[in-house]
């Protein structure tokens, strides 16, 4: 009836992830709790659970990232303990198998649960405002992408508490990840969870695209887009390209597990080689997948803050181009070592260095920028300009990495974990921030507090150098990654290092949950009127913060690059708008009921409920087809009602009609 | 003054803003949505590409069981070939039924592709039933598990496809050939033709290039 | 209604012209070429028409045919100004789709040949 589920999956027998989940399970139902007394579920339902609003459903994606960041983020201090105390003869705390299900876990949650929706949190709500748009392309399927990454989330999280997570790593490779060798829950878990909110991904690929190249406000030609939609639409077409390729790998290695298939198995010509192959084919794309929009995010801050046009949009542009086409050619530096002759070898690696030239075009674009412009140090600038530092370290170790020789010592090593954190924290990770100090204004119609904000920030700045400095020198000295336990003594000073720049990282994260708190305890005084709190430079700006469901009461007409900045200069006043009807997407729980359908379905394929299974799927389809059939998708806002809606932000300011 | 700043759209975009640079404004619902589709079957292609790659690298290791020559029968395929190729004729003929508003011609050529689509699976399934029953299945080998899950993938979207369309012509009789049914179809008709040509690279690399 | 009537230079895959009596023919001629380069390819594998080394290579050149004969044919895409990105988008799943399969193919088989000798199963 129940498949492999029984009560021993719940693991009743080991204190730690007992007390953890525990704690986990009571602090949810407190909120669920609070959410039912104080009367708001039928508010949270209708305004935001089933929202096809792009603003709203950008908020719950960057929601969902920082809350995942300190599940992440719980499981990295955790690891830097166990490797801080576990030396010579100590054990430390936690055993080989826990501590294996901890880094793998913190892996694929980072990346796909931390990250991805961060960046397409970010893309979610900013692109549309800047296309001078009224939504995406596809409002009702954007929310069905946020909700099937939620289910992704949730099922991940579930392995907490119901069985338990691979130990494989977040590349899961095989033949460990097999039948054979991993045959639990786990495997199982990371396979679906991700499968799932990979379809959202794939979903949000395909909506983006059609926005940026189909949805965009008159006058608007391609050259006038601002940077970020331009890395945006990059990073959407890798997510096309490259999404694909995932979902067709796990494809695979779940027919193996499931149905006894031969793809990567060691029996039956089954060629384990080509999962790390085919995963990396998706695996480098992802990476620019995440790092471009951080730098279209860059792009408009050092932008604004330095009070001058972006030095050379076109290089920009182009460098942007160039680096989504050659981020697809380079994949097999991820396995230089898996036995590659030289000549493959050497074509990938001058292939890795060569990304190098159009990144440092764009480092040499934004010191342009800020050369000789009124630089103002917000918290956002702060992040850029600690961002271009620390990622130039980052890339220059990369292009050390990329060189075969230099791979073959050093891979696996601490030295890589070093390098893919300096370029992941130090420009991912850096870049959200930004961007959520600087659209936080637009988001929510006040700013944020600065003090904490830069206290923030130089707590992970600080804290970033002294947690990974120490790994650049411990995988020099030939330190593997994942070690359970250290064997060498003398190492133990470099890891207490990392220990403390962890913890101050922590105190960053503390100092943003202060900054939040404090921002929207005092919002009043910090309310943003002018819908425009930096002399911001694109359309985004332009309209109210909060802006209306329909962002633009009048589409705006777009006359060149950085079109607000030169509404402003010109400083005409128009007529008095003269609004018309909008037809606006209506609110849909389409996204959420088949989301609710795919954990089911999840959940009952990674225990063997079959009949479950079934149920769940065909629901699932049911509410497609249901969905399908609507031709009642638009509700029509009237004249009348924008002028209303205008007329209560603008007050006296607007000539009334 | 921010907001004020904002033109009114004047109602005539200069044309050379129009033409390839894309300052036209919000395209056409029409567009917009076959469009996204297009980009959806690219994806869906990139995504077969993982499963020919696996084909093309797999093929070779048959572990000791059945090898290509010995399974594949290519009166079949050339039969099944030009099922596929038919239904797309058909599929194209009754996109420009619908397009013309004629929605019995519409009916007839739907009918006319569901026939050819079926016929193209029935054969399929006989053909994979045959060689699991000679002890050649999916988990006989990494050649043939590559095989049954690159050939059975392309013939999931035809099921797909098919029953697919059954929910169109049911649109299509109770509503009428509405511009929104109208979208639905050309979104079909592209994922139809796009079948058709995953088709060709699979018997062009799996069944010729296996057999000869 | 909701703007599907308007004027608008953008084309999309799978709209046809405006002259539908030319409509007909393109379906119809395509079918036939189509039908043709399905035939070349079987007499092509089948038979030493060619030189048997580059039976491969014929039947990769024409499957593009055949793949060119659909795009065009079926779903109509041109050359025009009208079809810049949906061409584009093409191009660069055309691109993806090379790179993923020669790219393992190469990578793999290069695996093969350093790999050290292995006892027959």
């Amino acid at each position: 009836m129940l498949g492999r589920l029984t009560w021993a999956a719940i693991p009743f027998n080991e204190p730690l992830p007992l007390i953890s989940m525990g704690v986990v399970l009571i602090v949810i139902l407190a909120v669920l709790a609070l959410v039912v007394i104080k009367g708001w579920v039928p508010y949270l339902w209708r305004e935001w659970l089933t929202s096809v609003d792009h603003k709203r459903i950008g908020v719950m994606y960057m929601t969902l990232g920082l809350v995942m960041l300190l599940r992440g983020f719980a499981d990295a201090i955790m690891m830097r303990t166990q490797q801080t105390i576990a030396i010579g003869d100590a054990q430390g705390y936690l055993p080989p198998d826990h501590y294996n299900q901890i880094f793998s876990a913190h892996g694929t949650i980072m990346i796909f649960f931390v990250a991805m929706p961060l960046v397409i949190g970010l893309m979610n709500f900013v692109v549309p405002l800047q296309l001078g748009a009224r939504d995406v392309a596809f409002p009702t399927l954007n929310s069905v992408s946020f909700w099937l990454t939620a289910a992704g989330a949730l099922l991940i999280n579930v392995s907490l508490v119901v069985g338990n997570f691979a130990r494989t790593s977040w590349w899961n490779y095989p033949p460990l990840s097999e039948l054979a060798f991993s045959p639990d829950v786990g495997v199982d878990y990371y396979l679906w969870s991700l499968q799932i909110s990979g379809i959202g991904t794939v979903l949000t690929g395909v909506n983006f695209v059609t926005t940026i190249l189909k949805v965009r406000a008159p006058g608007m030609t391609y050259f006038r887009m601002p940077v970020f939609c331009w890395t945006a639409l990059a990073a959407n077409m890798l997510i096309v390209a490259a999404f694909p390729i995932l979902t067709a790998t796990f494809v695979m290695l779940l027919l193996d597990r499931y149905l006894g298939m031969h793809f990567f198995t060691n029996d039956g010509g089954g060629n384990p080689m080509m999962y790390p192959n085919l995963f990396w084919a998706w695996g480098h794309p992802e990476v620019y997948i995440l790092i471009l929009p951080a730098f279209g995010v860059y792009s408009e801050v050092v932008a604004t803050f330095s009070g001058k046009a972006l030095f050379s949009y076109r290089s920009m542009v182009l460098a942007t181009l160039g680096i989504c086409i050659l981020s697809f050619m380079v994949w097999l530096h991820h396995f230089f070592t898996m036995g590659a002759g030289a000549d493959v070898n050497a074509f990938f690696g001058m292939m890795s260095t060569l990304i190098a030239v159009p990144t440092g075009v764009k480092i040499f674009n934004w010191l342009f920028t800020m050369f000789r412009g009124r630089v103002v140090f917000t918290t956002p600038m702060l992040y850029a300009v600690g961002f271009m530092v620390t990622f130039v370290i980052g890339g220059l170790t990369g292009v050390l990495l990329a060189v075969p020789p230099v791979d073959f010592v050093l891979h696996n090593s601490a030295f890589l974990v070093a390098h893919f954190h300096n370029v992941i924290i130090g420009g991912v990770v850096f870049g959200a921030l930004a961007g959520y100090n600087y659209w936080f204004p637009k988001a929510f119609g006040f700013t944020l507090d600065e003090r904490l904000g830069k206290a923030s920030f130089w707590c992970w700045l600080v804290g970033f150098y002294l947690a990974f400095t120490p790994l650049y020198v411990l995988g020099l000295k030939g330190m593997t990654r994942r070690l359970q336990h250290i064997p060498d003594p003398s190492w133990q000073p470099w890891l207490l290092v990392a220990e403390v720049g962890a913890i101050v990282i922590f105190a960053g994260i503390l100092c943003q949950i202060a900054q939040l708190y404090v921002s929207i305890r005092g919002r009043e005084q910090r309310r943003d009127l002018s819908g425009d709190p930096w002399n911001g430079r694109t359309l985004e700006w332009a309209t109210a913060s909060p802006p209306p469901a329909y962002n633009f009461a009048v589409l705006p007409q777009v006359e060149s690059i950085d079109a607000f900045w030169h509404m402003k200069q010109a400083g005409r006043n128009a007529p008095a708008p003269s609004y018309v009807t909008i037809e606006m997407p209506r609110n849909s729980p389409v996204g959420f009921v088949i989301a609710f359908f795919a954990v089911v379905t999840g959940f009952a394929l990674i225990w063997h409920i079959w009949w479950l299974v079934v149920l769940g799927f065909l629901a699932a389809v049911v509410m497609v087809l249901v969905a399908g059939w609507s031709d009642d998708r638009e509700r029509e806002v009237s004249a009348a009602e924008i002028a209303q809606i205008e007329q209560a932000r603008l007050g006296p300011r607007q000539p009334a009609e | 003054m921010t907001v004020a700043a904002i033109q009114a759209v004047p109602s005539v975009v200069p044309t050379e803003l129009v033409r390839g640079r894309g300052g036209g404004g919000p395209a056409p619902k029409r567009t917009v949505v076959a469009y996204g589709f297009w980009i959806f079957i690219l994806s869906d292609i990139v995504m077969f590409s993982g499963l020919f790659a696996a084909y093309a690298v797999l093929s070779g290791n048959t572990a000791g069981g059945p090898k290509p020559v010995e399974l594949f029968n290519l009166r079949n395929v050339f039969i099944e070939t030009m099922c596929l190729l038919f239904s797309s004729y058909t599929c194209g003929l009754g996109a420009l039924s619908a397009e013309r508003r004629e929605p019995g011609r519409f009916l007839i050529f739907a009918l006319f592709t569901f026939v050819l689509g079926s016929a193209f699976l029935i054969i399929e399934a006989s053909e994979f039933a045959s060689m699991v029953a000679k002890g050649a299945g999916p988990s006989r080998s990494a050649f043939l598990s590559s095989f049954f899950t690159l050939v059975g993938t392309h013939g999931v979207h035809v099921t797909a496809g098919l029953l697919w369309l059954v929910y169109l012509v049911a649109q299509v009789m109770t509503k009428g050939l509405r511009s929104s049914v109208l979208r639905r179809l050309l979104c079909w008709s592209l994922f139809w033709h796009a079948l058709d040509i995953v088709w060709v690279g699979v018997f062009t690399l799996v069944y010729l290039m296996g057999v000869e | 209604m909701d703007g599907d009537n308007q004027a608008f230079p953008d084309r999309t895959p799978g709209v046809e012209e405006r002259e539908p009596t030319a409509n007909y023919l393109s379906y119809t001629v395509g079918l036939t070429l189509a039908i043709l380069a399905t035939i070349a390819s079987f007499i092509v594998s089948q038979t030493d028409l060619l030189w048997p080394p580059g039976i491969p290579v014929g039947l990769v050149v024409l499957a593009f045919a055949q793949v060119g004969i659909h795009l065009v044919f079926f779903l109509h895409l041109g050359s025009g100004s009208d079809h810049t990105n949906n061409i584009l988008a093409l191009a660069f799943g055309v691109l993806i789709v090379f790179l993923v399969i020669t790219g393992s193919i190469w990578i793999i088989s290069n695996l093969n040949e350093n790999m050290l000798p292995m006892p027959m199963e």
